[in-house]
């Protein structure tokens, strides 16, 4: 059993490795410039669906407000890099055209790196641990928890839109050229991003793989499938699903970070309730609580995504639309379900369970 | 004083309105726990069927003719989504959540190509142009009906749910439904009936849209969060609960719009929202139970 145990251990790591040589050294060297850039987009949103995985896959909350997190990385980068090409005394163009004489006060802090950079994963954490322990101290959980994100969502897409000359409105922040002095146009400077986005989502894998399998990660389980059971053993719930909750969030702040250079980009265009709910549904195609399926499933989606958007203007909702059905529906479980009916083996352990026990209590008593 | 008058009222139109959308959703979260989101596409429908009304009947006696109209189509699409999928999902709530989203990105879609992108306008009656001006505010006919079509459409529900039988058998399954169905109750009949109303009930929100403004396929999307926000706020299956919630959001929502701006007002609204639930978890109407949750 131990030897066996041992040969799959051996067995996983073989295949990171060689995930990780084919994803850093092979397919930068063979992929166009466009290619490479798309695929760095989609990594991005792979970080945020291991965020959402273990929030939503291992602990039972379904958030469909990572639009926000990510937002508020991208705009910490954003603002950041704005900064740097304004120069020490500049304004960022879009001030100007807005008649801002000056750089408003929030902004002036991410002038500085040692603040900006943290601060991509510390706010978005920091609006997750606070909204969190308001919410699940009250034992707010299931339905009502996914529509207060996704209102805060939509509430944050409004103020971005409404604050114009604070935010440059639906435009975004736009024609972020240089990082650190280098030009972000310049291909070598392109691959190097790409391969720090790579890097993050193999150490944001790694991070959540550990949480996963830690102590911690038993009980988060048990909290998505019997909450108040785990609060009889003496458990405090509340601790573990903030904990889950944020460290989801600052996952989803950093992809927001990195997808501005990246893109070049950050608008309320790609934060709204549609872009978090697209997050989701990589997630659900790859099978929620298996972490490999999450990121699998993402990149999956998004190819499908841009070849039906190049091809057919309106195939990709229908498309989109009918996946949501399908896969949610019919195979809850997703890829990871095929998996399962290839290997023949009785389903994986942690799926959510259909019933929550607390309203088969509710019905007894 | 008169313009803080016309604000309020404004802001008691608009929450009329969300009551009107919230009902069907808090009925059918109430009783079945299904989150439907795609109960915005319901609202499109209504909205779309006004716009084609319009054109057939001319538009004096349009709107009456649409309300009836939309009700039922949109109450058949509704019982249609619930018989081809929701049924499947019950106990899955978060799933039933992500399947009717799907749904809607669909309709919307389908809006799309039948009726192309760009917002069209359905036009309102003659009769309904003006308004009545009360203590120096002008209070226009437009929104003085859709208050009315409102106060109407919750006195009958209000006397459905209380005076008929199917009403009380609602009830019974909405407090509890295994103690309903070994009652004899039809569970799955008042479902049916449930999903209906509250889904001919956005078809009609559609219609009285069309008074406010210009459609489009995203109409929807534009008011599903914020009845949702009432469906929280109010308190799950509690008719009285959404009425004071909706009037509640739609009134602080128009107040804080009016001082300082739209985009700050939302926000507020959610941090209102977030704060009334620290101090009644369960919203502000709910029944008392020793259920653990």
């Amino acid at each position: 059993m131990t030897a066996l145990l041992r040969s799959r251990r051996t067995h996983g790591r073989a295949v990171f490795l060689l995930i990780g040589f084919v994803g850093l050294v092979v397919l930068p060297a063979v992929m166009s410039e466009f290619r490479l850039g798309l695929l760095a987009k989609y990594l991005c949103f792979a970080i945020v669906a291991v965020g959402i995985d273990l929030a939503w896959g291992y602990g039972g909350m379904l958030t469909l407000g990572q639009g926000l997190f990510f937002g508020l990385g991208g705009y910490a980068m954003g603002m950041f890099l704005k900064l740097q090409e304004a120069g020490p005394d500049g304004l960022p163009d879009f001030m100007s055209y807005n008649g801002l004489e000056k750089v408003p006060a929030f902004w002036q802090p991410f002038r500085h790196a040692w603040f900006a950079l943290p601060a991509v994963l510390l706010i978005p954490m920091g609006v997750a641990a606070g909204l969190g322990a308001l919410v699940f101290r009250q034992r707010i959980r299931g339905a009502y928890f996914a529509i207060l994100t996704q209102a805060l969502a939509a509430a944050f897409v409004i103020l971005l839109i409404g604050q114009q000359g604070y935010t440059a409105g639906t435009n975004g922040l736009t024609n972020m050229k240089t990082m650190f002095g280098y030009d972000l146009n310049d291909p070598t400077n392109q691959r190097n991003v790409y391969l720090a986005v790579a890097v993050c989502l193999a150490i944001v894998y790694l991070v959540a793989r550990q949480l996963v399998h830690s102590r911690y990660g038993r009980l988060l389980i048990a909290v998505r499938d019997g909450e108040d059971r785990v609060r009889f053993l003496g458990y405090n719930p509340t601790v573990v699903k903030v904990l889950a909750f944020t460290v989801s969030a600052g996952m989803a702040g950093l992809a927001g970070a990195l997808f501005v250079p990246v893109v070049g980009i950050m608008s309320p265009a790609a934060l709204g309730i549609v872009p978090s709910l697209e997050l989701l549904i990589g997630v659900a195609v790859g099978g929620r609580a298996t972490l490999v399926g999450a990121i699998g499933g993402t990149v999956l989606v998004n190819y499908a995504k841009t070849g039906l958007s190049e091809h057919f203007a309106s195939g990709w909702l229908y498309f989109q639309g009918a996946l949501f059905i399908l896969v949610v529906a019919f195979a809850p479980k997703g890829l990871a379900g095929i998996r399962d009916v290839i290997r023949r083996r009785a389903p994986a352990p942690d799926m959510p369970m259909t019933i929550e026990p607390a309203n088969v209590l509710e019905a007894v008593g | 004083m008169d313009i803080y008058l016309s604000q309020v009222f404004t802001g008691l139109s608009i929450g009329s309105v969300l009551l009107l959308i919230a009902l069907g959703l808090t009925f059918t979260f109430g009783q079945m726990g299904v989150i439907n989101l795609a109960h915005g596409e319901l609202i499109m429908a209504g909205a779309y069927t006004a716009y084609m009304v319009g054109g057939v009947f001319g538009e004096s006696v349009s709107l009456l003719v649409a309300l009836p109209v939309a009700f039922a189509l949109a109450g058949t699409m509704g019982l249609v989504l619930e018989r081809v999928l929701i049924r499947r999902l019950y106990g899955r709530p978060l799933d039933t959540l992500l399947v009717t989203w799907g749904v809607s990105l669909l309709l919307q879609q389908v809006a799309r190509d039948i009726f192309g992108a760009p917002n069209v306008n359905a036009k309102a009656p003659e009769w309904l142009g003006g308004g009545v001006v009360v203590a120096g505010a002008t209070l226009p006919y437009a929104r003085l009906f859709i208050i009315a079509l409102v106060a109407l459409s919750v006195t009958g529900i209000w006397l459905y749910m209380t005076r008929l039988p199917q009403g009380r058998r609602m009830r019974a399954v909405m407090q509890n439904r295994q103690l309903a169905a070994v009652s004899g109750i039809a569970t799955q009949a008042v479902d049916q009936r449930t999903f209906f109303i509250g889904s001919g009930l956005a078809g009609m929100a559609g219609v009285a849209l069309t008074l406010l403004g210009p459609i489009g396929p995203s109409l929807g999307t534009a008011y599903i969060v914020d009845a949702f926000l009432v469906v929280v706020a109010g308190g799950l299956g509690q008719l009285r609960g959404a009425v004071f919630a909706a009037i509640g959001l739609g009134v602080i929502q128009s107040l804080v719009e009016f001082k300082t701006q739209a985009s700050l007002a939302k926000v507020l609204c959610f941090v209102a929202v977030v704060a009334l639930l620290q101090v009644r978890p369960q919203g502000l109407v709910s029944v008392r139970s020793r259920a653990l949750t």
